[in-house]
């Protein structure tokens, strides 16, 4: 550890932050989940539900297809584990977190991509028509999510020079007017794009949807059960919250802990936790709002969000 | 049913498989998730996948083309598994008894752990008998 923070600060801060991911994203699912169905005139699920889900699920069978091999037993644990990893050294609650000099952000993002391709690989395993299907439409969508999301992330660290996460936002702290600069907007909304697509929301993806042939996400999980589903939506859920929260600190930075002490970790986490709840409910209303797009416009979208991002670049480039 | 309901403790999801059925049933099930019903606020609902689920909730009668697809649905089922059986048809049949295209009930295929009767059953007789076994 080389935080700057007293020992017992630095683990604290720790524990709320990982803690906080596990509880908080199936909290944050269930609450678009609640949101959704009032807007459709629904009572809709308890917001805890997916919490409930997922006690139910841990203790029930888990099987195996036939001719999977032991990639698909592996997948869900590497999921969990890989965001586990983001959650506790990513700046969520200060901008000196342990490990903080780790949190670099192409190394969280490519973290968060071994989570998908080892999904990907997953479904590949399990030798069914759907699996297939569905991660060779993960796989598409990725490859065009990531070169968006990496040069979005690009324009943020030309300003702050230096990609480490707890420097961009101590920086943006101190500078608050780099936040309204065009770059920022503009990588701004490459990166909602690219959140909506890699945690497989509308327009993207369908969560909800039954039909085999329209799902991309769903279609890669199909043959999962038992605790091994359990983690997989656990770290489906952890994944859009830390997403989520990565969006908060780097665009809407304000409220995070910068100096040691309750009174500032207390404020750090209602602010992050109002945060990402806020953009959560956003999120919900946009999707009860758009249809999905058909999936050979995707690419049109996930274009769209590159262009910004390479904008976004020039932008800080030219007007430092 | 009271075992089922203290192992889910207020989450069911089961897979909707269409034996043979007229489709009534399915109109009854389709608006148990209007906004007049709403069966997810009690923790129930309709998944895609049979290995995501608790059970299998089946219509109509068992007609020869389905009864396999449905044994091999019922064995897709993580352990433990209920079957719920939605219907006149699904129980006994009814109006397609001895039909040439049709095996039999529900219970001739499998062991079925509830019964729905009704043709069709209203959306709210099949939402409470699915409350006592969500145990909400």
């Amino acid at each position: 550890m080389t935080s700057a923070w007293p020992a017992p600060s630095v683990v604290a801060v720790s524990v709320l932050q990982v803690l906080g991911v596990v509880v908080g994203g199936p909290l944050l699912v269930g609450l678009m989940r609640k949101v959704r169905c009032r807007l459709e005139g629904r009572v809709g699920p308890p917001v805890h539900q997916p919490l409930l889900d997922l006690r139910k699920l841990a203790r029930r069978e888990r099987t195996r297809p036939d001719r999977a091999s032991w990639i698909f037993s592996v997948v869900p644990v590497v999921l969990v584990a890989t965001t586990l990893v983001i959650a506790l050294v990513a700046p969520l609650l200060s901008t000196d977190p342990a490990f903080g000099w780790s949190a670099d952000l192409f190394a969280l993002i490519y973290l968060m991509l071994i989570g998908s391709v080892v999904l990907a690989l997953g479904a590949l395993d399990t030798g069914t028509a759907f699996g297939g299907m569905g991660a060779s439409r993960a796989m598409t969508i990725g490859a065009l999510s990531e070169p968006a999301l990496l040069v979005a992330v690009l324009a943020l660290s030309i300003p702050a020079h230096s990609s480490n996460v707890p420097t961009i936002v101590a920086r943006s702290l101190a500078h608050p007017a780099w936040l309204a600069t065009p770059q920022r907007l503009l990588s701004l909304v490459a990166f909602l794009i690219v959140i909506v697509a890699e945690s497989g929301r509308l327009p993207v993806d369908n969560p909800s949807t039954h039909l085999e042939l329209t799902m991309i996400h769903e279609a890669m999980i199909l043959e999962y059960a038992g605790a091994d589903l359990a983690l997989i939506k656990l770290g489906e859920s952890m994944r859009l919250i830390v997403l989520l929260a990565l969006f908060a600190d780097l665009f809407v930075p304000w409220g995070i802990a910068t100096a040691p002490g309750v009174g500032h970790v207390v404020v750090g986490v209602v602010a992050i936790g109002a945060k990402v709840a806020a953009l959560g409910v956003a999120l919900a209303a946009f999707e009860v709002a758009v249809a999905k797009l058909r999936l050979f416009r995707v690419p049109e979208l996930l274009a769209g969000a590159f262009v910004l991002a390479v904008l976004a670049v020039i932008s800080a480039l030219v007007v430092p | 049913m009271q075992e089922a309901a203290g192992r889910n403790r207020g989450s069911l999801q089961l897979r909707h498989v269409d034996a043979g059925s007229c489709n009534g049933c399915e109109l009854e099930i389709t608006s148990m998730s209007s906004p007049v019903y709403d069966v997810e606020r009690f923790g129930i609902r309709l998944e895609a996948s049979p290995r995501h689920v608790d059970g299998l909730l089946v219509t109509g009668p068992v007609t020869r083309n389905m009864a396999d697809p449905l044994r091999r649905t019922f064995e897709a089922v993580p352990q433990p598994r209920v079957v719920v059986a939605v219907g006149d048809c699904a129980l006994d049949c009814g109006v397609f008894a001895g039909a040439y295209g049709v095996q039999g009930s529900v219970c001739d295929v499998m062991p079925v752990d509830l019964a729905i009767p009704g043709c069709p059953p209203h959306p709210a007789t099949i939402i409470s008998a699915l409350r006592g076994l969500a145990g909400t």
